[in-house]
């Protein structure tokens, strides 16, 4: 077997890991000295251009458990992680050709804003916020328990130091840097991941000619047509269909994607930026997905599997099989700053709600100075960042690999059908806006709750791993029985009896498998994605309760909005 | 803001109505286009496997350049997008604005 040094303190990421946070850190210190309003501390002053806010998008959103997992995911299934990495690229046209350029001509800091823009701002505000904080949490808890589990396979800290570490570098960012520091973290990371799945893209092409016909011949060679073709990953249909909705309204229900809009000066900066985004996140997969095969074939399934069972590491690996540990730290290194960028950007989000939505909005009523407002923000950033490193604690150990799904269900069922129907529809109410959230947000979390994910994996776990204990006790069992009576058959003439034995052995096991199989725990809702129920549901509990209960004054400041949103008089 | 008789002017101008109704047409087409796409796609995994499993060229299947395809599409639709906004949307957007000042 290979050697790997992975989970062993290495010189090299350790320096390459100072070097970016000190460089982050001075950034911070430089963006501090430029963060005192609310439009600073929220929205970089709107001083971002198209481009950067383009880069910064993707360092928000191209997480290390995507480069990370959708690379071990292709190593380990082929074809299969192909098709997940499509599904996260493919809500970006929706963002730029519905909602960028309106939510930055119609709001100031969060999407609230937009769906409060000619509504009753209490209630929405209220409701807007809860969809965003609970998107954010989920999302945020996933991220740091993956990046305490991360940082100990690659670097052998231990978990919560690594918690720690990520929490108090997040906090530091958003805290005294606000959006402008977090915006620089995320060009930063975006930069370095780009590059180094780049490089690593390019050491995988040379060992095969630079063509991809080769890679493909070997990997077929090594783990047949079936690498390359669409297996089990999506049996069921509607599954499928669910799963896509919510990964592509979802990314355009993030509050911290959509709180990055804000940061330009105006909608065609915003379009420009999404543009670039779509463009550099699509290039990031492609790259991702041809790692993933390259470990495949040069590093090999066996000791990508053996190292994690997820497949985590492949790209680890590879960079180590290809560019040795100097390699190996600087990927890890790229790894780390990949997940506080995504965190940072979270929390900014997050505190966003809390004081931007929550305190002035509705307990304030909308009158607060700028100075409250910040001192606010900075309070509520505090309070999440020690929120984070407390659930990462708690959490140590939990699979939460559903909390990524659960945040991208909410997101597009409680977020994303409110502002799509404030953006788009007249006769949309405060009424219809309160209860398409609090319907997608109930739907998608009880649903998932309900799920085989939450209901059997995680509730009835216990349940279910004592039947299938049991399940293969019967089976070694019978396997002994049938093994003697085979042996007995070579040495007896009464051959027909004994074969009449193995048969009723292996009924009665089948039998007694079956039985145990009616007894494992059943989900209550047996689908593992709600999207398509709760984000149709959203829409049209939105659209009911809005015909009931008709509100003239919202139907009469349309036509202002459609001012604003279309041509930016009025935009801040 | 926009209240008031400047607003009704906007509102009334027949440059403002075009720009809504061309600028609400190419987002609704391109959206159509794209959930056309992707779910065309998540289609053929769903209820056509064999075909992308059928190979494309040496043993590379019809459901690698398809996916690849997918992503690529889906920018270059953003693409267009912002070619057309940058150019026309623009234009008719600084046209409005001058003319009501």
């Amino acid at each position: 077997m290979q050697q790997t040094t992975i989970g062993q303190v290495h010189l090299e990421s350790i320096l390459f890991f100072l070097l970016f946070v000190s460089g982050t850190l001075f950034i911070t210190y430089w963006a501090a000295k430029r963060t005192r309003t609310t439009k600073e501390f929220y929205a970089a002053g709107r001083s971002i251009t198209g481009f950067q806010n383009g880069l910064a998008l993707a360092g928000d959103y191209m997480s290390a458990a995507s480069f990370l997992g959708i690379a071990g995911l292709v190593s380990l299934k082929g074809y299969d992680g192909l098709i997940y990495s499509v599904g996260w690229l493919v809500g970006w046209p929706i963002l730029t050709f519905l909602i960028a350029e309106p939510l930055r001509n119609l709001g100031k800091y969060t999407f609230a804003d937009v769906v409060a823009y000619r509504l009753h701002q209490r209630p929405i505000r209220t409701a807007a916020a809860t969809g965003s904080l609970i998107t954010v949490l989920f999302y945020l808890i996933a991220q740091m328990v993956g990046a305490g589990t991360l940082i100990k396979l690659l670097f052998g800290l231990p978990y919560e130091i690594a918690i720690i570490i990520v929490g108090g570098l997040m906090i530091s960012y958003v805290l005294f840097g606000g959006m402008l520091a977090t915006t620089w973290v995320q060009i930063i990371k975006a930069v370095l991941l780009l590059g180094g799945a780049t490089l690593l893209v390019i050491l995988t092409l040379a060992q095969f000619g630079f063509n991809y016909g080769n890679l493909f011949n070997e990997a077929v060679t090594k783990y047949g047509d079936k690498f390359l073709e669409p297996g089990g990953l999506i049996a069921n249909p509607l599954e499928a269909f669910s799963l896509g909705l919510a990964l592509m309204f979802g990314t355009a229900g993030l509050p911290h994607i959509l709180m990055r809009f804000y940061t330009v000066p105006d909608a065609k900066e915003a379009r420009k930026s999404v543009f670039y985004a779509t463009g550099f996140i699509g290039y990031f997969y492609i790259l991702t997905v041809t790692i993933g095969f390259g470990a495949a074939v040069l590093v090999g399934q066996d000791i990508i599997a053996g190292i994690d069972k997820g497949g985590n590491m492949a790209a680890p690996l590879l960079a180590e099989t290809l560019g040795g540990t100097p390699f190996l730290g600087f990927l890890s290194a790229v790894a780390f700053a990949t997940i506080l960028a995504v965190v940072a950007g979270l929390t900014l989000a997050g505190a966003s709600a809390l004081s931007h939505d929550l305190y002035v909005g509705v307990i304030r009523k909308g009158i607060a100075n700028e100075k409250e407002e910040v001192r606010v923000a900075k309070a509520a950033t505090l309070f999440l960042g020690v929120s984070a490193i407390l659930l990462g604690i708690v959490f140590k150990g939990q699979n939460v690999a559903f909390m990524v799904g659960l945040a991208f269900a909410v997101a597009a069922s409680a977020n994303f059908p409110a502002l799509l129907l404030s953006i788009l529809w007249k006769r949309f109410t405060t009424k219809g806006a309160v209860a398409s959230i609090y319907t997608g947000l109930a739907l998608a979390t009880g649903l998932i709750i309900l799920s085989p994910t939450v209901w059997v994996d995680i509730i009835h776990s216990g349940d279910k791993k004592a039947i299938e204990t049991k399940i293969k006790d019967i089976e070694k069992e019978s396997k002994i029985k049938i093994d003697n009576l085979m042996a007995q058959r070579t040495t007896t003439k009464e051959q027909n009896t004994i074969d009449e034995m193995i048969k009723e052995e292996k009924q009665k096991a089948s039998k007694a498998i079956s039985n145990l199989k009616e007894q494992m725990p059943k989900p209550i809702f047996d689908m593992r994605n709600p999207g398509i129920i709760s984000m149709s549901l959203s829409f049209v509990v939105g659209i009911i309760v809005s015909l009931i209960f008709r509100d003239k004054e919202a139907e009469k400041k349309f036509e202002d909005e459609k001012i604003r949103s279309f041509i930016g008089i009025g935009a801040e | 803001m926009t209240e008031g008789r400047r607003g009704v002017r906007i509102q009334e101008d027949p440059e403002f109505k075009t720009l809504v109704s061309q600028k609400t047409i190419i987002s609704f087409v391109l959206t159509v286009l794209e959930l056309f796409l992707y779910f065309g796609f998540i289609w053929l995994i769903a209820y056509n496997k064999p075909f992308l499993s059928s190979k494309f060229y040496g043993v590379i299947t019809w459901g690698i350049p398809i996916a690849v395809g997918t992503i690529i599409l889906s920018w270059i639709l953003t693409g267009i997008y912002v070619l057309w906004a940058n150019n026309k949307y623009d234009t008719m957007v600084k046209n409005i604005r001058e003319k009501i000042g």
